[in-house]
């Protein structure tokens, strides 16, 4: 990286990948706050995503994060540069691109297998293969006794856990995800995070999840990019090669929390400082 | 007999004040305070009420107000729904229309009658103009923010999974809203229950239903008439709010689990 103090960092060739699935080109936001005074959400952020690699977006609260993955997702657009997926711009979202959010958005007026199948059923998938995918996907994710209940009747862990069948049961390119697990508990955050590594070693899919948790960023990974205080920009990307199934006691992954750790700090304490100066 | 029991602890309330108003009724009847030819006791209105059931007034004026009801009510609501998603579709419709049904909201179903009887002549069709434009506004103005509250999130979601334009009003905007557009149409059931009294009380051209039974036996002075239509008009009230809106609005809430659980 251009920074003296990226240290044992990984420096990424300028040169990008070559045929990236997602990509973000000199992309900035700047929209109008409830106060009408304009803020600076993101600023010139250039970034390539491989077909296949899971790349975390880390960065401090504010940094505009969760606006790149709207800009992925074709939720929101940006004020400057440009969104590309597979090379062409990305034009509004799509069911090639599912949406894991914060909270598990399930349709409350539908069992989880008919959440499952939502999307399935949009693009005409008939209705006996519906069943079935959704029943396969519910499966993987632990869900199979629960197909017919209602999502209230869940747990917090289960929801999320079915919103993960519902986004990967229409097989997706991409899988975009909005901090889905930061309001679970410590336990059930590790068995999830556990369940979408073993998902994306079987499946190969794009994925992009945003943040702000390092231990989760190294833990699930192939890269780490590290966004800075607002307006965000990339600081620093870190590539994790550690092998998968990942452990997190992988002394590894402790290597590479503490060096992201850092650069974290330093991000959090500009935002912090900036907060107590204005 | 668990089905008997919970309705049975639902109901023992409503019971207990009926009885207790009766007593009352029936206290201040035996002092003498009010002259017992205006004021009958709760006995002389049973009787009234079991004579004019034997002899089909009150079940032919139930048939005719609540046809008239049941169709004006499909109007408003079919009416008010189309209105209610132009408003929140166009935010041009939402500060003109929105607005003005806001206002319309405000004025009370009697205030429709003179300009009814000019147009449509003294009848039917002022008593169903009456209902219809009573109920409308609450329903339009229901059925807006009903839609308008569905969760960003869910459009969200729905959007990420593949539902745009009119697709995703079908299968998400609409069934999200469903909840608060039925407390919606519980509250034009109320208005337009109000518009077919008001309109049958002063309508005479048309067929005999509730409101006309409560007029003609006023001008006989026939007090526990009077009284026992009343009560036939609140029961009726109460029956339908509690058998069919209440207990779609719970099963939907359940479904949700919107519903708090039962205090035991």
């Amino acid at each position: 990286m251009r920074r003296a103090n990226a240290g044992r960092l990984v420096v990424l060739p300028e040169v990008g990948i070559e045929r990236p699935k997602l990509s973000l080109r000199g992309v900035g936001k700047i929209y109008r706050n409830a106060r009408g005074e304009k803020v600076h959400a993101v600023d010139d952020v250039t970034l390539d995503v491989a077909p296949g690699e899971f790349v975390c977006l880390l960065g401090p609260s504010g940094c505009g994060k969760s606006t790149l993955l709207n800009m992925f997702a074709g939720l929101d657009r940006p004020t400057a540069g440009e969104v590309l997926i597979d090379g062409r711009p990305v034009r509004g979202p799509g069911p090639d691109r599912t949406v894991l959010f914060q909270e598990p958005a399930l349709f409350p007026w539908m069992s989880v297998v008919r959440n499952v199948e939502f999307a399935m059923k949009l693009i005409g998938v008939p209705r006996s293969e519906r069943r079935d995918r959704a029943m396969f996907w519910l499966g993987k994710v632990q869900l199979g006794r629960f197909a017919d209940a209602q999502p209230h009747e869940l747990s917090g862990g289960m929801r999320q856990r079915a919103a993960l069948a519902r986004a990967l049961a229409c097989d997706p390119e991409v899988l975009l995800a909005d901090e889905p697990f930061a309001a679970l508990d410590a336990q059930t955050r590790e068995i999830l995070q556990d369940e979408l590594q073993n998902v994306f070693q079987e499946t190969g899919k794009t994925v992009v999840f945003v943040t702000h948790n390092v231990r989760e960023a190294a833990f699930l990974a192939d890269r780490v990019v590290l966004m800075s205080a607002p307006p965000g920009t990339v600081v620093v990307e870190r590539h994790v090669t550690a092998p998968r199934p990942r452990h997190y006691e992988d002394p590894a992954l402790s290597h590479v929390v503490r060096e992201i750790h850092e650069h974290l700090i330093k991000e959090v304490e500009k935002v912090v400082a900036s907060e107590i100066g204005s | 007999m668990s089905r008997a029991r919970s309705v049975l602890r639902e109901l023992w309330p409503l019971a207990a004040l009926i009885v207790l108003l009766i007593a009352l009724w029936q206290l201040v009847y035996v002092t003498g305070f009010y002259n017992p030819a205006v004021f009958p006791s709760p006995a002389q209105v049973w009787d009234s009420l079991t004579q004019h059931v034997h002899d089909g007034t009150i079940q032919s004026a139930v048939a005719h107000s609540m046809a008239r009801l049941l169709i004006g009510f499909c109007v408003s609501v079919v009416l008010g729904t189309l209105v209610g998603i132009a408003i929140v579709a166009s935010s041009v419709v939402q500060r003109s229309v929105g607005r003005l049904m806001i206002g319309l909201q405000s004025l009370p179903s009697v205030a429709w009658l003179p300009l009814a009887y000019l147009l449509l002549g003294i009848g039917e069709s002022a008593v169903m103009f009456v209902i219809i434009v009573g109920a409308l506004p609450s329903v339009a103005l229901a059925t807006a923010a009903a839609l308008g509250q569905v969760p960003p999130l869910l459009q969200r979601a729905g959007r990420t999974l593949g539902a745009r334009g009119w697709g995703l009003y079908r299968t998400v905007v609409f069934p999200a809203a469903i909840p608060n557009y039925v407390n919606g149409l519980q509250q034009g059931w109320a208005f337009a229950w109000r518009g077919l009294m008001t309109g049958e009380i002063i309508t005479y051209g048309a067929a005999l239903g509730l409101g006309q039974l409560l007029t003609t036996a006023q001008q006989r002075l026939d007090a526990p008439e009077v009284i026992a239509v009343m009560v036939v008009v609140v029961a009726i009230g109460m029956i339908v709010d509690l058998a069919v809106f209440g207990a779609l609005d719970r099963r939907i809430r359940a479904r949700r689990g919107l519903l708090l659980p039962a205090v035991a």
